[in-house]
């Protein structure tokens, strides 16, 4: 059965007041709109092969040596890889967040220092795990996405199940192990980098002086921030691995649909990081 | 040997394959040909079990591989060599991790043992040195062949070719022929091999069935090909002018 999903004007289109007066067509194009919008079902066979493909990616390996091997690969790729791009954007976050903190504390009633602890518990909450993840996803996902739906197009997911091989288990698993113990370390790194660019720019700008800005880091400091952007750091890296490798399994056609995979991939990672932020936020603090 | 009964392929409402039943005996090439879209390929993917069909079997050497979970398949998939349509080689691997990739994942030798083998594959295939290029530094028809290195690295019982000759050069495309015929004879192997080229029709079709709309239309080898008096297949078969001039030589 195939069910229409129609769109936001249709359904406004459909007026719940006149209800009994609608002809047999508008009534079934009601019904059409409540049931499409409640019960996607495309959404559902979407979840259902993703948990059937993860729950396949960590079968039984043929053998753990060759597999070990493609984790320690994959864990260069993610992890050395981005560190470079993760640098940049850290620093430049920090430096950015310290200066508008200074600036919008200007009243002589509120200490300077009080910059560095904002600066500090926003990069370490949101900044570092968050906007870490989304550079993340365009980096490392679109890479999987693309990689994983090339391999299928040109037949090399083929070519590995031929010969025995479980190719979810070989080709996904290492990618998501990767992601989920890489992405913690990055952000870590995200971290230090972030405060540092914020004392960069105290030195710099001097809208803070460093000596203020310093005590303010260490002031009233909570280590649950910092446990609270590791799990966000996991469950984002677990996000971005997963949902670019299944849009780069289930590729079907050529080049075109390899880019359109990996497209996908990167704006559902970026919208399941963002709701999952919002949930681990809910939820830790 | 591999028997195939009563396959039958849907895909939605439309049905590729109508019911083909054949044997493939082994130490002979085995070659499906049809017109495009007639449903060799697919006929190969549910003998490999790419493809599940949706009604009939597929038995190896006996063994009903279609009810076998992925499990249960994976001792018969280690029998099976598969050349792909566009070689398949894993483009992050060199030549010779491709070869021996396989060997790592289902044997116990040695690393000195599988290179050892790695390096008599590709001696078998002509390709003597070429262990440290990539995929992407290799022409066609040295693909095909590192292709065909690979599928041989297990010593297969059954080896399988999707369209080999594609995109090659006529010479290219004998020496590849040539090379599935000997290796076929000398491993005792039950070929499979889905083409179109009426050269490797009449050069190494030991046993050739002819699909048409989904349906086995004939059988048989390349002697009785010239032969037949079976509309279709003539006018697959000699559809050029050059092979209608070649048919009045026989």
């Amino acid at each position: 059965m195939v069910y229409h999903i129609v769109s936001f004007t249709e359904m406004r289109q459909c007026n719940l007041n006149v209800w009994p007066l609608l002809t047999n067509a508008s009534t079934l194009l009601l019904k059409r709109c409540i049931f499409s919008r409640i019960l996607n079902l495309s959404m559902f066979h979407s979840l259902g092969r993703y948990i059937l493909l993860l729950r396949l990616s960590f079968r039984r390996p043929e053998k753990f040596k060759v597999y070990w091997a493609e984790v320690m690969r994959e864990m260069v790729s993610v992890g050395i890889g981005s560190l470079g791009i993760i640098s940049i954007i850290s620093v430049f976050i920090g430096a950015a967040t310290t200066i508008q903190v200074a600036f919008q504390l200007s009243s002589p009633l509120v200490p300077r220092s009080i910059a560095g602890s904002i600066a500090r518990d926003s990069t370490i909450l949101e900044f570092s795990p968050t906007i870490s993840s989304l550079v993340l996803a365009g980096r490392v996902g679109s890479s999987i996405a693309s990689q994983i739906g090339t391999m299928r197009v040109t037949e090399q997911i083929d070519a590995l199940e031929i010969m025995g091989v479980n190719a979810p288990g070989y080709l996904i698993a290492p990618k998501i192990i990767a992601g989920m113990t890489m992405v913690p370390l990055l952000v870590i790194a995200s971290i230090f980098l972030g405060i540092t660019g914020g004392w960069i720019a105290c030195v710099v700008s001097g809208d803070v002086s460093p000596a203020d800005y310093l005590v303010g880091v260490r002031e009233g400091f909570d280590g649950l921030t910092v446990r609270v952007a590791l799990v966000k750091a996991i469950v984002f890296g677990f996000i971005i691995a997963s949902i670019c490798a299944y849009q780069g399994f289930y590729t079907s056609g050529g080049a075109l649909e390899v880019g359109q995979s990996s497209t996908r991939g990167v704006v559902y990672s970026c919208v399941m990081i963002l709701f999952a932020d919002l949930v681990i936020t809910r939820i830790m603090l | 040997m591999i028997e195939v009964k009563d396959i039958v392929k849907t895909f939605g409402d439309n049905e590729v394959l109508k019911g083909i039943s054949a044997k493939f005996e082994p130490g002979k090439n085995n070659l499906i040909i049809g017109g495009s879209g007639s449903g060799k390929t697919t006929l190969l993917k549910c003998i490999v079990g790419l493809h599940e069909p949706t009604k009939g079997e597929v038995l190896f050497g006996g063994e009903n591989f279609t009810e076998m979970n992925f499990e249960q398949r994976v001792p018969i998939r280690t029998h099976i060599g598969m050349l792909f349509q566009n070689s398949a080689l894993f483009d992050s691997m060199t030549v010779e991790e491709n070869i021996m990739f396989p060997l790592n994942l289902f044997t116990k030798q040695t690393i000195e043992e599988k290179r050892e083998r790695a390096n008599f594959c590709l001696k078998r295939v002509n390709l003597e040195g070429k262990n440290a290029l990539y995929p992407a530094e290799l022409s066609g028809g040295m693909k095909k062949r590192v292709g065909i290195a690979r599928a041989i690295s297990m010593q297969p019982k059954y080896l399988f070719v999707d369209e080999p000759n594609s995109g090659l050069d006529p010479k290219t495309s004998i020496l590849i022929d040539d090379l599935i015929n000997e290796l076929t004879e000398e491993y005792q192997m039950t070929t499979v091999v889905v083409t179109h080229d009426m050269n490797s029709v009449m050069g190494i079709g030991d046993h050739i069935i002819f699909l048409h709309n989904g349906q086995k239309w004939w059988e048989g080898t390349n002697h009785e090909i010239a032969h037949t008096d079976n509309k279709e297949l003539n006018d697959f078969v000699f559809a050029s002018k050059f092979m209608q001039a070649a048919k009045t030589k026989l």
